[in-house]
């Protein structure tokens, strides 16, 4: 068996649960195909030993995230009449800044070290590993988001609140 | 290939053990039910009732099957499917015993021990949410809707609580695999003892997560016909059904695993027994803490009435989450005063 069939296939399903997202016509579907895409994500960090991030990618994005978008589609009765209706400009500026993006990826991983010359050190994404990592090498900057994160579910809280007088 | 086909029979008993657990867990609720309100319950079928789980197996399958034709068919069938496979896939890392030495091998009885074990657990336990979400939404009906919503705000928001409890043992045992939390009681050296608190924060948790009373909201007949399941008809409703009375097995072993012993019993090493009878009657004890986790279940089911569901967010989110906090520091200073690392 070709060693970089597993890659394969799940590149190949995750393209097209990603192209799904964006074509399908219900909103809950996009979100389940999301939901898939995740999976499937997933998927390549097992491939490169990393079964934390895997295990937390899918409890932090698959389980908690994403329900919460599919609660919220729930409850929009997305109607016919009632979907906005996109010009042919701004779908037009949508490609290309996306393309952009896109571009920008390509451009960032292309300078980047080859994820493949480690994959055969099958230990460095283990907990023990990862956590000695976090909290040694990179204490400073795990710390500070955590902050951030705070930072962020005050303002959630802020901007929840109905008016402050 | 010896390894594959030992994994294969351990997937297939473990898999085999669930259901037979839960089917027979549906004529203890009934039992147990008509023992605390003084009747005498199901004992038609068998001698004592014993075959009534297959008796309703038979009905469930045997009911015409409906599909509303406004529903989203996929959906609607891919509902159950999801909670009944959630809900079978959590054994896999639950230790069932310390293991057996056969010609100088030794095999776990357990399917596999990876390295992020209860997250594992986790995992699969946000992604059940799902079965009854798509379930509830694909069926077209505004109680199946209200029901799926109640359903899957209940077990985020208690999700939350319980991650917590299970960072305050992760602290204590220092690991995440399920297998050496197991290890590290050895004897009488349970969880319990050293996290008393989060042992009540995570059945308090695990409760909700099963949706059993007093969590039962997302099916409160009284307000939502059937809730989540209203739609649903013959053995797809039966697993539904099925899938909970599974979750309540898997809940049942991880609360004795993680905080009862697992397989440990006190005077373990006083029996003076070989390592493999050992470990069979630690895997008899293990069941039979198991059970009577399934019957406490119950208890509370026929004693405690379900609350009013601002109260159980109430509960979730103003009184488990802080609890849990607090359980989460409290470990921390323990964890630093035990090892000698807490200077005042």
């Amino acid at each position: 068996m070709n060693p970089s069939l597993p890659f394969f296939v799940l590149a190949t399903l995750s393209v097209f649960s990603a192209l799904m997202v964006v074509l399908s016509r219900k909103p809950v579907h996009s979100v389940l195909y999301l939901i898939f895409c995740f999976f499937t994500i997933g998927g390549h960090y097992l491939l490169l030993n990393a079964q934390f991030l895997f295990a937390v990618h899918i409890i932090v994005y698959a389980g908690a995230i994403m329900v919460l978008f599919l609660f919220t589609l729930m409850f929009i009765n997305m109607n016919k009449e009632l979907e906005p209706h996109k010009t042919n400009l701004l779908k037009g500026a949508a490609t290309v800044a996306a393309g952009c993006l896109l571009l920008v990826m390509v451009g960032v991983t292309k300078g980047a070290e080859s994820l493949a010359a480690n994959s055969n050190r099958t230990d460095v994404g283990t907990v023990a590993n990862l956590g000695k990592a976090l909290y040694g090498q990179y204490l400073l900057p795990f710390e500070l988001i955590s902050i951030l994160l705070l930072a962020a579910m005050v303002g959630a809280v802020l901007l929840g609140k109905k008016s402050v007088e | 290939m010896e390894f594959l086909l030992i994994k294969f029979v351990l997937v297939v008993i473990v898999f085999a053990v669930s259901l037979g657990i839960a089917a027979y867990s549906t004529y203890a609720e009934r039992k147990i039910a008509a023992f605390l309100q003084d009747r005498v319950g199901p004992d038609r079928a068998g001698p004592f009732g014993l075959l009534q789980p297959l008796a309703d197996g038979v009905k469930m399958f045997m009911k015409e099957e409906i599909i509303p034709s406004n529903a989203d068919r996929l959906l609607f069938i891919l509902g159950p499917c999801i909670m009944m496979m959630t809900a079978c896939m959590t054994g896999v890392v639950i230790p069932w015993g310390h293991g057996l030495e056969i010609n100088g091998t030794f095999y776990p009885v357990q399917i596999t021990d990876i390295n992020i074990g209860i997250l594992y657990v986790f995992g699969v336990v946000s992604i059940g949410v799902y079965g009854i979400m798509i379930g509830g939404w694909a069926s077209n009906n505004k109680y199946s809707l209200m029901g799926a919503i109640r359903a899957s705000s209940q077990m985020i928001s208690y999700e939350l609580a319980m991650g917590m409890a299970v960072i305050a043992l992760i602290m204590t045992t220092g690991t995440l695999s399920v297998r050496e939390m197991v290890e590290q009681q050895h004897g009488i050296h349970w969880n319990v003892f050293t996290q008393p608190l989060g042992v009540i924060l995570f059945i308090v948790c695990a409760f909700a997560e099963c949706n059993r009373t007093p969590f039962d909201l997302p099916e409160c007949e009284t307000e939502l016909v059937g809730g989540y399941h209203t739609e649903y008809s013959s053995m797809k409703l039966g697993f539904y059904l099925f899938a909970e009375y599974i979750n309540m097995f898997i809940s049942s072993a991880i609360i004795a695993s993680l905080y009862f012993g697992g397989y440990n019993f006190p005077f373990i090493d006083q029996l003076g027994l070989s390592p493999n009878m050992l470990s069979i009657v630690g895997t008899l004890i293990f069941f039979g803490k198991i059970f009577f986790f399934i019957f406490f279940f119950m208890w509370i089911r026929w004693t405690i009435p379900r609350f009013r569901y601002d109260q159980l967010m109430h509960l979730g989110w103003r009184t488990m989450i802080p609890l849990g906090i607090l359980n989460i520091l409290g470990t921390g200073i323990y964890v630093l005063y035990k090892n000698g690392q807490l200077h005042f």
